[in-house]
């Protein structure tokens, strides 16, 4: 997939920085409101990109990153709770713990392939809300109560809302973190991983340690989706099992199929996506029955399901791969037709070209 | 006596004059969410996940403000019920919640259901002084004014029905000997730490606790664990699916122990019936709401008016099932409030109208038991009656009991 152009990256980081702060000017368009779901759709950004780079980009499917996110969330709700740690300090931590977590438990899922894998991680997420309310651990989760925390509040008196601040925080974390991460797709790690995905027995010939980058990528890929959860708990200010099951791994794993498999662009579309769509198939569902006078109910989950099905079948390369496959039809006879993937990596020269 | 009569008069008029102000200041006050035509009150309620059984009291409480508005609405202003699903997942309920007092802006939350959704809110409804009514949870933890003067709860909490089932049995079981089987979750817990209040030092009077987990597919083993310990008193705390299993267990190795029954799964439909009406006789459970299913009400005013009132305003929906007596009840109790605070519609008005119910009669609680709220007293239903499962149904017993939490 072409890289997104710089150009408009830039305007798009501009504008992330500046909207947010005509809250006070235009209190109901830039709304308090508007801030806090947004910052939950980078919330959920980061997570995808989490899960991306371990199934984009390292082929390795994961149905249980709901797990990570739940030990990044914990971790730093029990440090806050517990230790009075400062909210952005529980972040590296965090980081740390879920990339052991992830790493070990990247050990023995190295032996399975593919959909035993899916399982494997199917069973870890479905165990994680469980494990939680155990008596032993009790102490220190709130077992089913939870775990009531306070918001972030802005530093050296700056004059933000707690809104406002919130955003800031969670869209600092998600710039770095996708700077990170493509720093490390543009590397030698980042192609061995990619090459591991496209065809192991050629990256083991080549002196890939698979062993080794597949339980790295793990790794990394729980300590960013613990990120994610650890900031969702200072921006919930509460985390209980209820939390944490299993259809948020699902919802994860929705907005990375939606998003774009192996596209950072597409970990933010996702991410949009499905806070976006969650919110708003409730409404749909009753805008149906109500003023398109269906007589049944149709389940929030039903539009969500309906709208996937179209949008796979429309645009079957996600929401980034679709609207390329549009712009590339859109711009000359020349370029392959969208239905044509594997054209998609040939034409990539050309399409960067154009983008600038 | 001619100066005293001036002063008299003058300050006769003064006060005329100022109670005449406040009356004109008085009238017409609103907060967000209230106007001359609209009230808007906000909802949450788990339509689909895994509580989606709960959906139906949502769907019910919708239909009671549509007939409201339909019969001209509360004081010439029509009820605007916003309701969303939030799935039981607590953050969703918060940035549902966020939604409905930040953008819809209403004047308050009615209802929302369940414990861990209700505390994710609790502090942030209370930050931002939005009444938070009636909320769809027996947990303890909602009367308490004096740190969350805007939350309020509706039906009797766990704690005080776990006392009373205590108290109960000390004073009619010989030697009890008591075995607890508990779903391991704070509506558990809450239940277990009442029992444990009311036996207070015959706390050892408890010989076998066993706990199970909501996801568990069945309980019986830890019902042969009970079996074994030699109880002779049975404590049963869990959700309908569970009470029916564990009885029907209970009844099938021949245990026969005396049965206290949360009320929760005091659905006849639901419990009763799948654990077998031969191995429930004589199970006792407290009750706040008539039964639907209960034969004696169906000439009570109440229920014929429920009935004609879910065939005309609810249609399809289950006349069998108690949530909806619940639902309407509660409905009741919010339009009540509603009603009292006049054209004085601000959330202080609100939550100083909930706090002042005093002996109210909510249509569908059992005979002799109301609705009472003072500034200090957050809990609006604290009384229960015992009673009896006899034959295919309930029985009532004894007289109606009154308990102060603690």
């Amino acid at each position: 997939m072409p890289p997104f152009p710089k150009k408009w990256l830039i305007v798009l980081l501009v504008l992330g920085f500046v909207i947010p702060l005509l809250n006070p000017l235009l209190p109901d368009i830039v709304s308090s409101y508007r801030l806090f779901l947004v910052s939950t759709m980078i919330i959920a950004a980061i997570a995808v990109l989490g899960l991306n780079l371990l199934t984009g980009f390292n082929g390795q499917i994961s149905l249980g990153h709901g797990a990570f996110y739940a030990v990044g969330a914990y971790t730093a709700a029990i440090l806050m709770d517990q230790y009075d740690v400062p909210y952005y300090a529980t972040l590296p931590i965090a980081a740390v713990v879920c990339f052991v977590v992830g790493y070990l438990f990247g050990q023995p899922a190295l032996k399975l392939e593919g959909h035993y894998l899916a399982l494997a991680t199917f069973a870890l997420a479905l165990s994680v809300p469980q494990i939680l309310k155990y008596k032993w651990l009790e102490g220190i989760t709130g077992g089913v109560q939870g775990i009531v925390l306070s918001k972030p509040e802005p530093p050296f008196g700056l004059p933000l809302s707690e809104d406002q601040w919130l955003y800031y925080y969670c869209f600092v974390v998600m710039v770095v973190l996708f700077w990170i991460s493509h720093n490390i797709l543009n590397s030698r790690s980042g192609r061995a991983m990619m090459a591991i995905r496209d065809f192991p027995i050629a990256a083991d010939t080549m002196g890939i340690n698979l062993r080794l980058y597949k339980t790295v990528t793990f790794g990394i890929s729980a300590a960013i989706t613990g990120i994610a959860g650890a900031l969702s708990a200072s921006a919930i200010a509460f985390v209980a099992p209820d939390s944490f099951n299993i259809f948020l791994s699902i919802k994860f794993l929705i907005g990375l199929v939606v998003g774009g498999i192996g596209s950072l662009a597409g970990c933010v579309v996702g991410g949009i996506f499905y806070v976006l769509v969650d919110n708003s198939a409730q409404a749909l569902s009753t805008f149906i029955k109500n003023d398109l006078g269906l007589q049944f109910d149709l389940s929030a989950y039903t539009v969500f399901g309906v709208l996937l099905i179209a949008l796979m079948y429309m645009m079957p390369m996600g929401i980034v791969g679709g609207v390329h496959a549009a712009v590339r039809s859109l711009r000359g006879s020349k370029a392959p037709a969208p239905s044509e993937r594997p054209a998609v990596a040939a034409s990539k020269p050309a399409a960067s070209r154009q983008g600038h | 006596m001619k100066t005293n009569r001036r002063t008299f008069v003058a300050g006769a008029s003064a006060a005329a004059l100022l109670t005449g102000k406040s009356v004109a200041f008085a009238q017409k006050k609103y907060s967000d969410g209230a106007s001359d035509t609209e009230i808007k009150i906000g909802h949450t309620n788990p339509y689909s996940g895994p509580a989606s059984a709960y959906g139906v009291i949502g769907k019910t409480i919708q239909a009671y403000w549509k007939s409201v508005n339909e019969a001209g609405g509360i004081n010439g202003r029509k009820v605007n019920f916003i309701t969303y699903d939030d799935g039981y997942s607590p953050p969703k309920t918060v940035e549902l919640v966020r939604q409905l007092v930040e953008q819809d802006k209403v004047l308050c939350t009615f209802n929302t259901l369940g414990t861990p959704t209700n505390t994710a809110i609790h502090k942030y409804m209370n930050a931002k002084k939005v009444p938070q009514l009636f909320v769809a949870t027996g947990a303890s933890k909602w009367g308490d004014p004096q740190h969350f003067p805007w939350t309020m709860g509706y039906q009797p909490d766990y704690h005080t029905e776990a006392v009373i089932y205590a108290k109960h049995l000390l004073a009619n079981v010989k030697d009890p000997k008591i075995g607890v089987l508990m779903q391991n979750d704070d509506y558990g817990k809450d239940y277990w730490e009442g029992m444990k209040d009311g036996l207070g030092k015959e706390i050892s009077r408890v010989v076998k606790h066993v706990t199970y987990e909501v996801t568990d597919p069945t309980v019986e083993s830890q019902i042969i664990q009970l079996k074994d310990s030699g109880a002779n008193v049975f404590f049963n705390i869990s959700t309908p699916k569970f009470a029916a299993q564990s009885m029907r267990k209970a009844g099938d190795i021949g245990w026969k122990p005396v049965i206290y029954l949360n009320n929760v799964s005091s659905s006849v439909a639901s419990a009763m019936k799948p654990a077998g009406f031969e191995n429930v006789q004589g199970v006792m459970t407290a009750q706040y709401l008539m039964d639907p299913t209960d034969k004696q009400w169906d000439s009570h005013p109440d229920m014929k008016l429920w009935v004609d009132w879910m065939k005309k305003s609810n249609p399809g929906a289950s006349l069998q099932d108690a949530s909806n007596v619940f639902a309407y009840s509660v409905s009741f109790l919010m339009h009540e409030t509603l009603k009292k605070c006049g054209d004085n519609l601000t959330r202080e008005n609100l939550m100083k109208q909930a706090a002042n119910h005093q002996k109210l009669k909510v249509p569908l609680l059992l005979p002799g038991i109301t609705v009472n709220t003072s500034p200090t007293d957050f809990y609006p239903i604290q009384a229960v009656q015992l009673s009896r499962f006899k034959g295919e149904t309930w029985e009532l017993f004894g007289e109606v009991m009154h308990a102060e939490s603690s």
